[in-house]
């Protein structure tokens, strides 16, 4: 069995139903700043995650998880990712316990 | 009756609560780390503010995977009275204890001030002792106070009276320049459907003697106390 390391960016989003003060407030000043084509703006988050799998279904699998269980809360975000293979983990983890 | 008060990394107003209940109030007061698994015979569990864990990814979102949780559902499952006070709100909503979720201000500014509060059912035990409609002065401190829940989950809340505590005037009018952080129908205070499992906003354990500015917290606190006291002795 080959162990893979897989890159995955987690993306993040208020539901369109929810009201967002945080885009709200940075599409006035982008406007204010003279981006009078702004229509709108939505803030979330951006998350990577280095996941080792065999196969690329499987860490999809995993991240679903994640992303079901933790990285997002249903009642007030979407969320969406892509998978892709990566060399090595690209941060060393600094913390433990 | 003996409350205990869970203590996340990142919990401040853990002291708070424990002052009232045992320098004010003289009940009997234990912590439970977040870690422990034994609610240690409580009757009453606090979950209070705070930033647990950091708030890091969403408030509430780690503290609800710590060990102490666990009992702590089981304890509400079986009709145990579970409170959560500000992050411990926030927590609640996480753990799927009570529905919805706590957003950004829509101010977006941290908004630490009095409040009013109306009361809207007096049949929990958190709320026995507060007469129908009395208005409660009650401070807020948070940032991520903003209650949201989807229309069907609303209108559910509504039609069974699920909602306790709503930010009001002085005079209990509910209006919207009372609404200090954009809640859907200015909700402050919610219970579960059973009514044994209350998360709120707004800090009773920070209006608990008249000399910080209002004892009203305290019609909360001995509500808790008298209504635990009738089923021990019942």
């Amino acid at each position: 069995m080959t162990m893979a390391t897989w890159l995955a960016r987690v993306i993040v989003t208020p539901k369109p139903v929810v009201n967002d003060p945080q885009g709200l407030t940075v599409a006035q000043g982008l406007r204010t700043l003279g981006f009078a084509e702004v229509a709108g703006v939505r803030v979330g988050k951006y998350i990577e995650i280095q996941v080792s799998a065999e196969h690329k279904r499987e860490a999809r699998e995993r991240v679903d998880e994640m992303c079901r269980k933790l990285l997002a809360n249903h009642v007030i975000e979407d969320y969406r990712f892509e998978v892709e293979e990566t060399e090595q983990p690209a941060h060393a983890e600094v913390r433990s316990g | 009756m003996r409350f205990g008060v869970v203590v996340f990394p990142g919990t401040w107003s853990d002291r708070d609560c424990g002052w009232v209940i045992d320098q004010v109030l003289g009940a009997d007061l234990r912590y439970l780390w977040h870690k422990d698994r034994d609610l240690q015979g409580s009757d009453c569990v606090i979950l209070p503010g705070g930033f647990s864990h950091g708030d890091y990814l969403r408030t509430g979102a780690i503290a609800r995977f710590s060990p102490v949780m666990e009992p702590v559902a089981e304890f509400a499952a079986r009709g145990g009275l579970v409170w959560g006070i500000c992050n411990g709100f926030q927590i609640l909503c996480e753990a799927g204890l009570l529905p919805g979720a706590l957003i950004r201000n829509d101010t977006l500014q941290f908004r630490c001030e009095w409040t009013h509060l109306v009361c809207e059912r007096t049949d929990t035990a958190f709320t026995s002792l507060v007469e129908r409609r009395q208005v409660l002065r009650i401070p807020i401190s948070h940032g991520e106070g903003n209650y949201f829940a989807d229309p069907p989950t609303l209108s559910r809340l509504e039609q069974h009276g699920q909602v306790v505590f709503r930010y009001a005037d002085e005079r209990g009018f509910v209006v919207p320049a009372a609404n200090p952080n954009g809640s859907v129908h200015n909700i402050a205070g919610i219970v579960n459907e059973r009514g044994n499992v209350l998360g709120m906003m707004p800090h009773p354990e920070r209006a608990a003697e008249v000399s910080v500015g209002s004892a009203d917290g305290l019609f909360l606190f001995r509500s808790v106390i008298d209504s635990a006291l009738k089923v021990l002795t019942a």
